[in-house]
């Protein structure tokens, strides 16, 4: 079981390990040539292998953006997938360098894990999915009903914290991977399925019959998602958290991995700044930035590609929209 | 004849040279290096999370959990402590695993016996089962008991329905639950009494059979002691207790009891997988005694039966015991498959759940590491001392 390896992992790390020097991730990423990134066990448009293997998803391209810009080949990535459960020691005790994988920044995670959140890729909510022919049209309904959730997530706490608050009664069908949690919806053992909308969208599609649910209305809590790294290895946490503003600042700017080598000789000051010359301060070479357009795309192309109208999941910007169009995108300015 | 006094004595050697000295010396030491040893283990562990900013201590078990279990034995809400969620998932990991035990115990003992029937049919049965169900891997029977066959019964709109008002759907096991009503005790404490005077009966009995030869049916007056007079109380107090039968309202049925498919699936699997290990084992004890033993008891006019009862068992436990102690490790251990279909179980909810709304990986896993070790060693120590209680009596 890897949870007991990570945790024997994390225990052996921990007692042995001298205690005044951090590793330099770096350093670890560039002489292994690949960066080892922890993705969710499949979840089709954020972290999800196809068919010949290769990794696809908004969650993943976070991972090929740092490999671009720290390696200059967004391919240089292993993926480790990781349940809920998993995660977060599998990156306490450095299985992992980076962790890209649906995961809501909260307090106590920030705080207490050893961790950092390197920003948000995805700003979602936790929502509920039934049946369709339960005939339940609102959340307020479920008083009763059997809930099928993932263990080791935010979802089990909003869960219980939403029908204490409206005065409701539930049971809680807690299984440890997304399959499970899935089969046991389709099989009947419970009335909800409850996760992340964006999830529920994604797991929807997972169903033999997809249409036989529908996601509920009701968003009954703020998810913000985002990439997480080691505490206490600020050059990497650097890396990682401007890796994705770029990003974002690309969509922005109007930058895209089709017109980006035209944009290389720009007029727009933020521009040629965005395309090079701020790598050194990162410790990276001056076309980190200009690698992960390159090879990834903006935010905004990420997005659509795997999530949104280019994908089957259809999701649309809503809160993930730039700031300029109204959504809570915001990257501070590079420069 | 004296001998000539040398002035040599037998000379005590130094101290140091005292093998006894030397190996207390030694022992000390080893206790030592190992308990500095440890100490710096647990001190560069402490150290080096505190330096990775990850919160030690137990300081969380006194802090509100916040999510909802499945199963509880006791009263358990969203507001109770961390600490009771390592309560409710150890009761729920004790009550699989005893059940299981029992279970799997009677499965094996059957099935062990049956497959040295002489009657071709039985023996034949019993060794398909027994190959069949100890070649696939636990887990996946689990999942086979839980998706393929719990999860095809019916939905609750459609529950079988299967009489006495027990209903059986997809979401578990719907049973009338007696509620005891004033005088109730009383029954209960005939049962005890019921059960201790047959104990006594069957004291008298021995001496008697001994005495005169003349058998007491000791089997049928314990039965009839221990439930024939709670069972009359019952009646003169005018059956104090009634049944709450389980009623179809909103999502599912409330009131009765309910047996959650979680538990079902993970007992079946145990039950039915630590079976046919049980039952090789008894085959193999059964074998251990000699053929001569069964022709003996035959020609001294024992039934097969008895045979079997009163000769070959008590001897064939002896060579049964310590592998079963055995047995009965794996099967709580591998209870903790458990979280594979979400039965609370300690793993799924302490380790589980728990370690990840708090982080606290090496405290939560020290604590459950020693829960099972706690456990191992308790069944080892009581096979143990029953084992003492059957060993041959050399005389
Ligand atoms: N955002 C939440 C929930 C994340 C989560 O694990 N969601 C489940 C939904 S069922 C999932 O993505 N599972 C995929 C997997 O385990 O591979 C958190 O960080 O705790």
């Amino acid at each position: 079981m890897s949870k007991i390896t990570s945790t024997l992992l994390l225990s052996s790390a921990l007692a042995l390990a001298a205690n005044t020097v951090s590793a330099d991730t770096l350093d670890s990423v560039k002489s292994k040539g690949f960066v080892q990134c922890g993705v969710s066990t499949g979840l089709p448009g954020f972290s999800n292998a196809d068919k010949s293997g290769n990794w696809k998803g908004l969650d993943v391209d976070v991972c090929r953006a740092v490999a671009a810009a720290t390696l200059g080949d967004a391919s240089k990535v292993k993926f480790t997938p990781l349940t809920a459960k998993e995660r977060f020691t599998a990156l306490q005790s450095g299985e992992i360098d980076m962790l890209s994988r649906n995961t809501t920044w909260t307090l106590t995670r920030d705080a207490s894990l050893g961790l950092n959140f390197a920003g948000v890729n995805y700003y979602d909510g936790q929502g509920f999915m039934v049946k369709k022919n339960l005939g339940v049209k609102s959340a307020l309904e479920l008083d009763g009903a059997a809930v099928c959730i993932q263990s080791g997530t935010t979802t089990e706490l909003n869960l219980a914290d939403y029908f204490r608050e409206n005065g409701m009664k539930y049971k809680a069908i807690t299984y440890d991977t997304s399959d499970a949690t899935v089969k046991g919806f389709e099989a009947g053992r419970c009335d909800v399925l409850t996760s992340d909308q964006s999830q529920l969208y994604a797991l929807r599609i997972k169903l033999k019959d997809p249409k036989s649910a529908i996601v509920l209305p009701e968003v009954i809590s703020k998810e913000p998602l985002g990439p997480v790294v080691r505490q206490g290895d600020d050059k990497w946490f650097n890396i990682v958290k401007w890796s994705l503003f770029a990003m974002v600042n690309a969509e922005e700017m109007g930058v895209t991995s089709k017109n980006v080598d035209s944009m290389k000789n720009s007029k727009n000051p933020a521009i040629a700044r965005l395309m090079g010359g701020q790598g050194e301060k990162l410790g990276l070479s001056d076309d980190w930035s200009y690698n992960i357009i390159k090879q990834v795309g903006n935010y905004g192309e990420s997005f659509e590609r795997n999530v949104g109208m280019g994908s089957p999941l259809k999701i649309s910007r809503g809160l993930n929209a730039l700031w300029k169009k109204g959504g809570l995108q915001y990257a501070p300015p590079i420069r | 004849m004296s001998e000539p006094d040398s002035g040599l004595k037998p000379s005590k050697p130094a101290f140091w040279n005292d093998p006894k000295v030397r190996a207390l010396f030694f022992q000390v030491l080893l206790i030592v290096a190992l308990g500095y040893f440890l100490m710096t283990i647990v001190d560069n562990t402490l150290e080096n999370m505190r330096s990775r900013g990850i919160t030690t201590g137990f300081a969380f078990l006194d802090e509100p959990a916040g999510f909802g279990i499945l199963q509880s034995l006791i009263p358990y809400t969203e507001a109770n402590t961390y600490g009771r969620t390592f309560v409710v998932g150890l009761l729920n990991t004790l009550l699989v695993s005893g059940l299981g035990i029992v279970l799997a115990t009677i499965v094996g003992f059957i099935m062990g016996v049956a497959r040295l029937s002489h009657n071709w049919l039985i023996a034949k049965l019993a060794a398909l089962y027994i190959e069949t169900f100890r070649n696939v891997p636990l887990l996946l029977q689990i999942f086979f008991w839980y998706f393929a066959v719990l999860g095809a019964l019916p939905s609750v709109r459609q529950s079988l329905d299967l009489g006495l008002g027990i209903r059986f759907n997809n979401r578990g096991l719907y049973l009338p639950e007696p509620i005891p009503e004033n005088g109730f005790s009383i029954v209960l404490w005939m049962v005890l009494i019921g059960f201790v005077v047959s104990r006594f009966v069957k004291r008298w009995a021995r001496k008697r059979q001994d005495a005169t030869g003349q058998p007491f049916p000791v089997f049928l007056t314990t039965l009839g002691l221990t439930f024939g007079l709670p069972l009359i109380a019952f009646l003169i107090l005018g059956s104090p207790l009634h049944w709450e039968f389980p009623e179809l309202k909103g999502f599912n049925f409330k009131g009765g009891m309910t047996i959650i498919p979680e538990l079902l699936a993970l007992l079946l699997a145990l039950t039915i997988y630590t079976g046919t290990f049980i039952a090789e084992t008894v085959r193999a004890g059964i074998n251990s005694v000699s053929h001569g033993q069964t022709e003996a008891a035959l020609a001294l006019g024992l039934t097969r039966v008895q045979t079997l009862r009163l000769v070959i068992i008590p001897q064939a436990m002896r060579v049964i015991i310590p592998p079963l102690t055995s047995q009965y490790l794996n099967l709580t251990k591998n209870s903790s498959l458990a979280t594979a279909v979400g039965y609370p179980d300690l793993v799924a909810v302490f380790m589980g759940t728990t370690l990840n709304q708090t982080g606290q990986a090496v405290e939560i896993t020290a604590m459950t590491m020693a829960v099972y070790l706690t456990i191992s060693l308790t069944i080892s120590f009581f096979m143990n001392w029953y084992n003492k209680h059957v060993a041959l009596i050399e005389r």
